[in-house]
């Protein structure tokens, strides 16, 4: 009998009570939508969201936004990611690189991407590259930093270690500076992430004809809330796997890492 | 002649082809400076191939900078290294045959046990080579494992096949046991020196501590003053017990050796250290047969 209950105490509780408060909090949701203390068009209830959401994967115009919007921010990250993975491992390994761009980069880091949204338009209009330029700046700046810093702060007596035992040039990068670098590479990769999503939904405002935030703007116009909200659910869930897949690159790259090892997600 | 210390090697291993498996190692008029700093004077040294020698001394002393010149990782300001009659190239040490083991096991924490040993090894016979290393340090089923998962004693060991794996001709251990207890030290002193009559490599092992240099070395060093102060050859039979008289008076011979400050009349003794070390040698004899004078702590 008390094996049960520490069963219970042990496995399943802790499960269920991370869920206590959320769906507490939809319930009242749903009770007081219900109830009539909230109004329609302030908030819907949670069950015509549901049924929006239903509605909007069932005529394929769900996945069509979706689709739009994962592509413009995959190829942000691409694009400005692989930009700042390049040019982090250039100043992080080569001093004369770094005496040369890092100070600029520095600089232009400070800037806020939002801020740049009206020069922005100016340039590119406000059509794919817009909005491609705006993420990708966005998500440069996490990553070269964290690539920086990572090549800079690997174990120095590691790499005079590998050096003592023949390695050298890309045999030593290789082996020693890049798997010392990939943690930190890893962190800027989560942040960049965050903020890409962030960047996507700003950049689909100013003004688009697919996507996630166009589907959003547009129900807005004609009053459907459901649909908004249905729209920022699938902004926090496409978060939360962009998360999770990073997690999980980060578990499987830094199995042998200590901080890991033991790890429950 | 002058005070080129020089004394016959003992000859090691059954392994003699054409070349002795332990280089030749000779320092001449080798001086290294730090900015104004002066850190090593004009040290003179022949070590014969095969021979265990230990360097002791007080903290700064300078032994690790010769240990780190020895091993190619910083060129000297002056003088030369030898080994077997051919300068010692910096650019390149490791394929001049030398491997040296740091104070901590320095293994890549994203390799596990056999790929750190592997590293920088090339050939179809490496996985074996791998295996036969780590079971001469005790840990062939380990070698699937990450470095985070053993101890540091382990660490070490593995650090240790990693070095021996590829045969080296001269092995510089850089305090190699001061991290570790002292269980695991005097264990590690055991495979030290048996995988050193096994292979017959020259060896050179900096250590503070005089109990581990007087049980491993065929001679110890001390480096005071940035130059060599006392060069004592040690000809107890092997495999030592510490708690031998003899033993125990070296090792104290040495010890207040160190322990001495540094005055003037060093200058002198190291002109003449050849023949105080002989007649330490004979006066550490001499001690060892009047047993009962002698303060032995740890003799039971």
């Amino acid at each position: 009998m008390s094996a049960r209950i520490d069963t219970l105490r042990t496995h399943v509780l802790p499960r269920l009570l991370p869920w206590l408060l959320p769906v507490g909090l939809v319930s009242l949701w749903e009770l007081s939508a219900r109830a009539g203390w909230l109004s329609t068009r302030v908030l819907p209830e949670p069950w015509s969201v549901v049924l929006a959401f239903w509605h909007l994967a069932d005529n394929g115009e769900l996945w069509q936004h979706l689709g739009v919007s994962t592509v413009r921010a995959l190829s942000g990250l691409a694009v400005g990611g692989g930009l700042g993975l390049l040019l982090g491992l250039l100043t992080g390994s080569l001093r004369w690189a770094e005496t040369l761009l890092d100070t600029t980069l520095q600089m232009v880091r400070n800037i806020p991407p939002l801020a740049l949204i009206p020069l922005v338009i100016l340039w590119f209009g406000i059509d794919e590259s817009a909005k491609l330029f705006l993420v990708a700046v966005g998500v440069f700046f996490p990553i070269y930093l964290n690539t920086f810093h990572g090549i800079r702060s690997v174990d120095a007596g590691l790499i005079e270690m590998a050096r003592s035992y023949g390695l050298s040039g890309w045999q030593l990068y290789r082996q020693v500076v890049l798997p010392g670098a990939l943690p930190s590479i890893l962190v800027g990769l989560r942040f960049s992430l965050g903020l890409m999503w962030v960047l996507l939904i700003v950049a689909e405002t100013i003004s688009a004809q697919a996507g996630i935030g166009y589907m959003t703007m547009n129900a807005r116009e004609f009053l459907q809330t459901d649909v908004v909200l249905v729209g920022i659910l699938l902004y926090a869930l496409l978060g939360k796997l962009a998360d999770v897949l990073a997690r999980g690159l980060e578990h499987s790259a830094l199995r042998w890492h200590p901080a890991y090892q033991n790890a429950k997600v | 002649m002058s005070n080129i210390h020089t004394l016959p090697g003992t000859p090691r291993s059954a392994h003699h082809t054409l070349t002795p498996p332990g280089v030749a190692v000779q320092l001449r008029h080798l001086a290294q400076r730090f900015g104004a700093r002066q850190v090593l004077k004009d040290i003179d040294l022949d070590v014969a191939p095969g021979a265990f020698v230990a360097i002791v001394g007080r903290s700064g002393c300078g032994k690790s900078t010769l240990l780190r010149l020895l091993a190619g990782l910083d060129a000297p300001s002056q003088g030369q290294i030898i080994l077997d009659g051919q300068a010692l190239d910096t650019r390149r040490p490791a394929d001049q045959g030398i491997r040296l083991m740091f104070q901590d096991a320095r293994l890549l924490p994203w390799k596990t046990v056999g790929d750190n040993v592997a590293l920088g090894l090339s050939g179809r016979d490496v996985p074996e080579r791998v295996r036969e290393a780590l079971q001469s340090v005790g840990l062939a089923d380990r070698i699937g494992e990450w470095p985070a998962a053993l101890s540091g004693g382990q660490r070490q060991r593995v650090a240790l096949a990693r070095a021996l794996v590829h045969r080296p001709r001269l092995l510089l251990l850089d305090e190699p046991l001061g991290a570790l207890d002292a269980l695991t030290r005097i264990e590690m002193q055991r495979l030290v020196e048996r995988l050193w009559q096994t292979h017959g490599f020259t060896a050179v092992l900096v250590t503070h501590d005089v109990s581990e240099a007087v049980a491993l070395a065929d001679r110890v060093l001390l480096i005071e003053d940035h130059a060599v102060a006392l060069d004592l050859p040690v000809a107890l039979p092997r495999s030592r017990a510490r708690s031998h008289a003899a033993f125990g008076a070296l090792e104290d011979q040495v010890l207040q050796r160190v322990l001495r400050p540094a005055s003037g009349p060093n200058t002198a003794q190291t002109a003449s250290t050849d023949t105080t070390a002989q007649s330490d040698l004979a006066k550490a004899e001499a001690q060892a047969e009047a047993d009962t004078t002698i303060d032995v702590r740890w003799a039971t």
